[in-house]
């Protein structure tokens, strides 16, 4: 009986796509916002882009050897975290605050809750914030080159006006890789293409975020379109909200997921102390998934609601 | 309102090309024939032959049962070698019947009918009962029970499944192409049954040809019209065929008939066809030889019981290492570890396949992504099923709609991961199941 033949459970083929795929997509998508922000700010932009990524990576790969669990590097998450990481810190952060923030996302946020899939929050953003509360002047200092202003969004809050068509090109103040609206327009643009994400977050996340800023700012357009083009709005609902792991999985379970970050980001802005408010949203929604899922189970084929609702 | 197609569903590679246009041959044994008792749902059938017995193609070998259940004819004329078990395709051993064929082919009389104007309702069930006719789709439904619901006058459609939504399947778009009457046929005698019925001929829009065809073979037929439904995997499930057709939809506490519908696959209705008008029981199927390891793809007409090994010596063998077979199609079939079993009235393919994704791709942590709940055909969230299978949490599962699951295998077919979730929810609904029967 050795010429048995290899037995599976149906089904016996399986798609091409593969986690590690969806992972390269994300990197190349975030390149186009990543690149425009090292032409923006010029070569410590670069050099901190790399050091968290190669902080992220390494933290995984010391992790997990130490651990003596399977090395994961090759699936390039931690390359998509490092690379998020970077993105949010503004160019004057130092080379080893990049290196604080890669060891703290990875090694505290995700593998010690148990690695890929595990986490409740989003690595980077936790890491990023992480930074914010302990060297909070560092990272909200946003001064380049000769360039020693406030962000649009600060200056925004202080009744100041802005030029909303350079903050679309993303020549302005802010972090690395969220200043340029076209640029990260056009990752959301590979990834909508790719079938990575759908619209259901993002669009939620930036509709119901428009809505609450007309009426906050008394339906005055100028104003929407430059909250909707300044700070991390952008980068945020296109590649933070929609992260997998810290998002629901149920489809109407996303749509309040959107709405509940359009509405925080909202408040935040408006009635914060800071300008910004977009991570702090996106990681305290985080917080609130498995709730919501639990509450948007959706209906199977063919079944109809029993009488008074959820049974 | 017909949609002529459903939520979530996938694409996969389909190979139909690989043996569409290789017409039905006949293939006729070489080696000993062998009749599982248990080749449809229900009770197993009882044999009425002994060990030394002569038998004629034709000739009933085992009777029904009980009433959900079916007999079981010989395809062959010869001599009964044995009653002994015998792995069948599934993997599970059953007890059958061993013909060694004699090679003459000496037929026995048909089965006794009447001139079909002449039938009465009980007349045309009885027959087809009798001609042991099962779901030839891949259930095995004994198909005299499918046809006899509680009010047939409440049936509104007759459904043929000709979808055909497994990749590699082709022998029911063969069967479209070379014998539409037959299928017409089939159909016209199950229309008799249910006075209110309207039969619909189901087919997927990747077979302009056989939509043609069979167009053309229903013209002049009131009651029955063709539907082209868009291409998709499982296109061809019960549900999801019937939400297509006819937009009603039903879960998995209902039957067909609970919403006034019949369905049945195309080789079963021309093997109504053969029992009712031509007095013939079922002795063979169109049985598709296909996959990439195959030398010749082909579409034979099998004798029933005729060795799957034989059969794929017959479509010229393996061309390279075959990784996998498979009975029936890669989506839903039952891979082989053992290519001496016998051809069934299930058995709608083998499909020999070069390499095995199974092995080559390892599993991964689940990231979430949600392509299992897109592609989801009944709306479930497989990757939380599949984490409550994992913990054995048989009342969450529940709670989100487990017992719902198909089986179709969508989830596992779209998970990036690679993780078996259609297997992991199929293993849970199986215990979920055992505790109801407690």
């Amino acid at each position: 009986m050795s010429d048995l033949r290899n037995v599976s459970s149906s089904p016996h083929i399986r798609d091409k796509m593969t986690s590690t795929s969806i992972m390269q997509w994300v990197t190349i998508a975030l390149i186009p916002a990543a690149g425009y922000g090292v032409f923006h700010f010029g070569p410590n932009a670069l050099m901190l882009l790399l050091v968290t990524v190669a902080s992220c990576v390494a933290t995984e790969y010391i992790y997990e050897k130490l651990m003596n669990k399977p090395i994961t590097i090759g699936d390039y998450s931690a390359v998509v975290t490092g690379m998020i990481l970077g993105m949010n810190l503004p160019v004057s952060a130092t080379w080893w605050m990049a290196v604080l923030g890669g060891v703290f996302a990875i090694l505290v946020v995700k593998q010690l809750f148990g690695g890929l899939g595990q986490n409740f929050m989003n690595p980077a953003l936790a890491a990023r914030c992480f930074l914010l509360i302990s060297f909070a002047g560092r990272m909200t200092n946003f001064s380049y080159d000769t360039f020693t202003g406030a962000t649009p969004l600060a200056e925004l809050k202080a009744g100041n006006p802005v030029d909303v068509m350079s903050m679309i090109i993303g020549n302005e103040a802010g972090t690395i890789g969220e200043t340029s609206v076209i640029a990260v327009l056009i990752g959301a643009a590979i990834l909508l293409w790719k079938g990575i994400i759908d619209l259901k977050i993002p669009g939620t996340y930036l509709l119901t975020f428009s809505v609450f800023m007309l009426i906050a700012g008394g339906f005055d357009m100028t104003y929407l379109v430059a909250h909707l083009a300044g700070g991390g709005i952008m980068f945020g609902a296109w590649f933070m909200a929609t992260d997998y792991v810290t998002s629901p999985i149920t489809p109407k379970g996303q749509i309040v997921y959107g709405v509940i970050l359009g509405v925080l980001t909202g408040i935040f802005r408006c009635f914060g102390a800071s300008a910004e408010g977009v991570s702090y949203a996106i990681i305290f929604s985080n917080l609130l998934v498995p709730l919501i899922e639990k509450y948007t189970v959706p209906m199977a084929f063919g079944k109809v609601k029993e009488k008074g609702g959820k049974k | 309102m017909a949609t002529f197609t459903f939520k979530g569903g996938v694409h996969p590679y389909d190979g139909k090309d690989l043996s569409k246009d290789k017409p039905i041959a006949p293939y006729l044994p070489k080696g000993d024939l062998i009749y599982p008792l248990s080749q449809h749902i229900g009770a197993p059938a009882a044999p009425i032959v002994a060990k030394g017995d002569r038998v004629l193609v034709g000739q009933k070998i085992a009777e029904a049962g009980g009433f959900v259940s079916s007999p079981v004819y010989s395809s062959v004329s010869g001599t009964v070698k044995a009653i002994e078990p015998h792995f069948v395709s599934t993997g599970s051993k059953v007890n059958s019947i061993v013909i060694e064929n004699d090679g003459l082919y000496e037929e026995a009389e048909g089965l006794s009918i009447k001139p079909f104007d002449e039938m009465t309702k009980q007349d045309i069930l009885a027959v087809i009962k009798e001609s042991g006719v099962v779901g030839m789709g891949g259930a095995g439904f004994p198909t005299h029970v499918k046809l006899s619901p509680k009010e047939p006058d409440k049936i509104d459609y007759i459904l043929v499944n000709c979808a055909e939504c497994e990749p590699y399947l082709t022998s029911d778009y063969r069967i479209m192409i070379e014998r539409p009457d037959k299928i017409i046929g089939g159909l016209k005698v199950v229309l008799e049954l249910f006075d209110n019925a309207q039969g619909l001929i189901c087919i997927e829009d990747n077979k302009p040809e056989a939509i043609t065809t069979m167009q053309k073979a229903c013209e002049g037929e009131s009651r029955i019209k063709v539907v082209v439904l868009k291409t998709k995997y499982p296109q061809g499930a019960e549900r999801m065929l019937i939400h297509a057709a006819t937009g009603r939809d039903l879960n998995s506490t209902m039957l067909p008939a609970d919403v006034g519908c019949v369905v049945d696959n195309c080789d079963t209705i021309t093997s109504i066809y053969d029992a009712v008008i031509l007095g013939k029981p079922l002795t063979s199927r169109v049985v598709t030889i296909s996959g990439e390891a195959i030398a010749d793809p082909r579409n034979f007409e099998v004798k029933m019981g005729t060795n799957i090994a034989e059969l794929i010596e017959a479509a010229g063998g393996f061309k390279s290492e075959a990784k996998k077979v498979i009975s029936g199609g890669p989506m839903m079939g039952f891979a082989m570890f053992d290519l001496e079993c016998p051809t069934t009235k299930t058995t709608s393919a083998i499909t020999c396949l070069d390499k095995d994704d199974i092995s080559e791709k390892p599993t991964t942590a689940c990231i979430n992504c949600g392509r299992c709940v897109t592609a989801c055909d009944e709306g479930l969230v497989p990757a939380r099923l599949a984490q409550f299978a994992e913990r054995f949490d048989l009342d969450a599962f529940q709670a989100w709609h487990g017992m719902e699951c198909v089986e179709c295998g969508c989830c596992t077919y779209a998970c990036p991961a690679k993780k078996p979730l259609a297997q992991m929810i199929r293993n849970l609904r199986r215990m979920v199941m055992a505790n109801r029967k407690k």
